[in-house]
């Protein structure tokens, strides 16, 4: 899988009108250039860059003339959908008006039926195109189990793919498969790459994933015109290259051997660690702890309950029960302790594992749940 | 001359619906709703921890997002006989209330609007005498004319650009758009004003739920997120202070901005309050009660009453028996093991998937067979509808003092008939007059869970049956609960600490499911017959009838027991 960086899309209008540079749309919108620039300091914060590329953003994101997206959806929930409608900075307003053609999107496009599918058409026969997709992919049924006017979940993306600049995953079933492709997988779902080829692809996993990381990925996306630096998973390092664990402000009580024991208990009410009711922050990469949700309002751990590990392929069946410990851990202490428990973990975690240069990669896959159901009887897990 | 036409996607909903319909002298004849996607959820929740029910049965749904989860405990508990302590249940019906606010504005601006307003007529509006409109309508402090000339201009800048984006393709220009272009702009400014509300108020989902979409501080037993007044980690004062200033927001913004312009487009649109009337006959389980749940079935004496309403009837309200669901598949891409004439009930539900309808791509669906991935929910073998106007319909008839004098004090307003609630714009109306009450009920959660914790409980979980090696070798439970889009149910069968059964029949199956065995249609099928049609090919009154349900399709398909195995039959009660 090519991973190299896309052209720059949609910058070609073709004969359609230019539209008025992005400052002047801001500004009409009465967002003025301090406010701007605030913001593209901001996001170059969320790519992991140096405050000394934020003048680069902006003057890109300025220039830009709004590349054409195309937003599909299969076998979803429309919970990226909905995790889009709240982003902040910049504000979805601002992003379908001012900086991408969002010329088909079955949540929120006012044309329906073939007025809607014909809207897509003519952006796909243009090309050039972004491609966002949300939802696995089934192949089961001959297509049947997902259709579009008609036509199966498989060959619109296909379609859609064909003349693409670049397409991103949105939540972790396009990314992976997630929920429809966990355990017996009844509809032999698939992630979009198991579908396409020949374009770049991007994975922003997540149930769902954060709408910051998917403005940065764009803001990216159109200051460089290529897709971020990606993992051997696909996911852009500047939002899934740490772990959870690393960056968790309860660290410094799992170092300290503080742990919640029960829920609502004293060490609950305090902040300890989550690890001992199931957190699987130790083996899951994402900026979660960081950027956290809504405008950096709160994050699950944040909150009270523990990662259930949703970037990871993979997660519902790999990591879950999720109030089982992970394994092979002797709680408390030491940095080595803790890089344990995530090498721990194998499953699809392991490749990111190496990707990061964690080093010797322990393979040690979860039992299946069937299987482990013998084994949580001994209530290990819960004391 | 009778016509055949589809839409297909139908937009601006969750997930993926098609309809076929049939006309007949400028009106929809007959119409078939189809779910064209299925995951197999219930399936992939057979085996696993009954605890961890909840985060898979959340995805079921990520725009009325949290409400299946609510089921979902709701139903373990009820398995378990456990009763969650009173704060984790205020905690769970504050959420609630949130997420409905949020999911109605959403709907009524972004998802439904679009099918009254015209925006591109918003062009021609002149900025100060939609100033003038706004502020007849309320005391809303961004109704000046700079803020509606702003909001022109930038659309016109976005327009002349000549890539309407998410605009592209609408029927602009059709006869059936009536409001002036003042009322245009005035809904339009507010659909960009209700995008920044809605991200607002989802912070409500992140303080007490860790994040939203797909809040994580469910736990069977109670809550995850633990109160204490003098923790910087847990649900404080300033947590409280600050949700109470989000829910104040929710309030006026209700009150200044979404009533206001709900009653505006009722008053241009009269004829829509005789058309799309449907079943007429309405089911809802309750909610929102103080009390603690009742064994196999929803508390009592909430804010919205359950109850049955027959035929527009609002003198009566039978009460709600959850032994009467059952299910047929007659008409569902599912077969059952005793062949697909007869229902079956939740409890001994089964379901094969089984794909007859054509390999894609296709142009029709054989709707004489079958041609949905919906099963068809009956009520006592009833066809119902559940929502908004089920919630009134049922609160009004039992005599329900809120519901009633919000609805009496609407239609006065309007000068309309009680009748006049039976249609695409009564479901229109009653989303908004419980979104009223759902805001204000939602600060009065906050009190007590407010005077609760000055009192010194910090209870948010029982964890006397966490362990499950407290569990009875066998368990069955329900839970209830009223979701945005109607009467939601979750149904769990425990077998040796693991789920053997799981079922969910959610709102969107009573009101999309397609016909049953005796080809009686469902709601939405039901309600479009009579709709006109002036334009076949832009066909813009069939989406003001469906999308007056707020369809959710990703919720409404869903399937348990795929393996088809022989199924214990359970009552309920
Ligand atoms: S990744 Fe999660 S939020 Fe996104 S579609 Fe799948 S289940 Fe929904
Ligand atoms: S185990 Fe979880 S709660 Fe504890 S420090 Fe690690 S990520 Fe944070």
């Amino acid at each position: 899988m090519s991973r190299s960086v896309a052209t720059p899309a949609g910058r070609d209008a073709g004969d359609e009108a230019p539209s008025p540079d992005l400052m002047t749309r801001l500004l009409a919108a009465g967002v003025d250039r301090r406010a701007f620039l605030r913001y593209c300091a901001a996001l170059t914060a969320t790519l992991a860059m140096p405050p000394r590329f934020a003048p680069r953003v902006a003057e890109a994101l300025t220039a830009v003339d709004r590349p054409a997206l195309v937003w599909l959806e299969f076998q979803d929930c429309a919970g990226d959908t909905e995790s889009f409608l709240r982003a902040r900075d910049p504000s979805v307003a601002q992003l379908v008006l001012d900086l991408l053609s969002v010329d088909y999107h079955e949540t929120i496009m006012a044309a329906a039926g073939t007025q809607a599918e014909a809207a897509r058409d003519a952006t796909l026969a243009r090309g050039g195109h972004l491609v966002v997709v949300e939802g696995s992919v089934p192949l089961g049924a001959g297509g049947g189990y997902c259709t579009v006017g008609g036509r199966s979940a498989e060959q619109i993306l296909k379609a859609a793919a064909a003349k693409a600049a670049a397409v991103v995953n949105v939540g972790t079933c396009s990314a992976y498969g997630g929920l429809p492709a966990a355990d017996p997988n009844p509809t032999q779902a698939v992630p979009v790459e198991e579908v396409i080829s020949g374009v770049p692809v991007l994975n922003l996993p997540g149930c769902p994933v954060n709408a910051d990381n998917l403005t940065a990925t764009l803001a990216h996306y159109l200051t460089f015109g290529a897709l971020p630096p990606a993992d051997d998973l696909g996911r852009p390092l500047f939002a899934y290259g740490e772990r959870i664990h690393d960056n968790c402000p309860r660290r410094g009580h799992f170092d300290a051997g503080e742990f919640a024991l029960e829920w609502g208990d004293e060490g609950h009410r305090k902040g300890w660690c989550l690890y001992r009711l199931g957190c699987k922050g130790p083996s899951t990469f994402h900026n979660c702890p960081i950027q956290q949700w809504n405008g950096g309002t709160n994050w699950p751990i944040g909150a009270g309950h523990g990662c259930v590990g949703c970037t990871e392929p993979g997660f519902w069946d790999d990591l879950s029960p999720f109030y089982d410990r992970l394994p092979h851990v002797t709680a408390g202490g030491l940095d080595a302790t803790a890089e344990q428990i995530g090498l721990a973990v194998a499953g699809a975690s392991a490749a990111i594992f190496a990707a990061h240069g964690a080093g010797k990669v322990v393979q040690h896959r979860l039992a299946r749940r069937r299987e482990h159901a013998a084994a949580t009887q001994d209530g290990d897990a819960h004391e | 001359m009778s016509e055949r036409i589809v839409v297909d996607p139908v937009t601006r909903i969750e997930g993926h619906l098609r309809l076929e319909v049939r006309l007949d002298g400028g009106q929809v004849a007959e119409a078939w709703s189809s779910a064209t996607m299925w995951r197999g959820l219930e399936t992939i929740l057979e085996g696993r921890d009954p605890r961890d029910a909840w985060l898979f049965a959340q995805r079921i749904c990520g725009v009325c997002t949290t409400v299946h989860a609510l089921a979902s405990v709701r139903a373990v508990e009820d398995a378990l006989g456990l009763v969650p302590p009173p704060n984790a249940r205020t905690l769970r019906d504050l959420i609630a209330a949130a997420q409905a606010v949020h999911d109605h504005v959403v709907h009524f601006y972004h998802l439904h609007a679009l099918d009254w307003v015209d925006v591109t007529a918003a062009l021609k509006a002149d900025p100060g005498a939609t100033a003038r409109l706004a502020q007849s309508l309320s005391a809303h402090p961004r109704s000046t004319k700079a803020v509606f000339a702003g909001v022109r201009d930038r659309f016109a800048a976005f327009v002349r650009s000549g890539r309407l984006g998410p605009f592209t393709g609408g029927y602009w220009g059709h006869p059936a758009y009536r409001l002036p272009p003042e009322a245009d702009l005035l809904a339009l400014s507010h659909y960009l004003d209700a995008l920044d509300f809605q991200r607002d108020y989802a912070r409500v989902h992140a303080l007490l739920g860790g994040k939203n979409p797909h809040p994580q501080t469910y736990l069977v037993g109670g809550m995850a997120v633990p109160i204490d007044p003098a923790s910087q980690a847990a649900i404080n004062d300033d947590t409280l202070q600050e949700v109470r200033g989000l829910l104040l927001k929710g309030r006026d913004f209700v009150r200044q901005v979404y009533l206001p312009d709900l009653f505006a487009i009722a008053a241009a649109y009269p004829e829509w309050g005789r058309i799309g009337r449907g079943l007429g006959t309405y089911l809802a389980f309750g909610d929102y009660s103080a009390a603690p749940p009742r064994t196999g079935r929803p508390p009592a004496g909430g804010l919205f009453p359950g109850g049955l309403v027959r035929d527009g009837d609002l003198s009566r309200a039978e009460p709600f028996d959850p032994a009467r669901i059952a299910e047929y598949v007659t008409h569902s891409w599912f077969a059952y093991d005793k062949g697909d004439a007869e229902p079956l009930a939740p409890w001994s539900g089964e379901t094969r998937p089984a794909y007859t309808g054509p390999a894609p791509p296709y142009e029709h669906l054989d709707v004489e067979r079958k041609y949905s991935w919906l099963k068809s929910p009956r009520y006592g073998d009833l066809a119902v509808e559940v929502g908004p106007l089920a919630r009134i319909a049922v609160g009004y008839a039992a005599g329900d003092g809120g519901v009633r004098s919000a609805t009496d004090a609407a239609l006065t307003r309007l000068h309309a008939g009680r009748d006049v609630l039976f249609s695409t714009l009564g479901r229109m109306l009653a989303r908004g007059l419980e979104t009223g009450l759902l805001a204000d009920h939602a600060l009065d959660l906050l009190d007590r869970l407010t005077s609760a914790v000055a009192a010194g409980d910090l209870r948010v979980h029982d964890g006397s049956r966490w362990d499950p090696a407290t569990w009875p070798a066998s368990a069955r439970g329900v839970g209830f609960h009223e979701a945005p889009r109607g009467g939601l149910s979750h149904w769990v069968v425990i077998e040796n600490r693991r789920i053997a059964r799981y079922q969910a029949v959610v709102p969107s199956t009573w009101n999309a499911g397609p016909r049953d065995a005796a080809g009686r249609p469902g709601a939405y099928e039901a309600a479009l017959a009579g709709t006109p049609v002036a334009d076949p090919r832009r066909p813009l009154e069939i989406l003001r009838t469906v999308h007056s349900f707020d369809p959710c399709m990703a919720c409404a398909a869903h399937v348990l027991d795929a393996d088809g195995r022989p199924v214990v039959e359970v009552r309920v009660q």
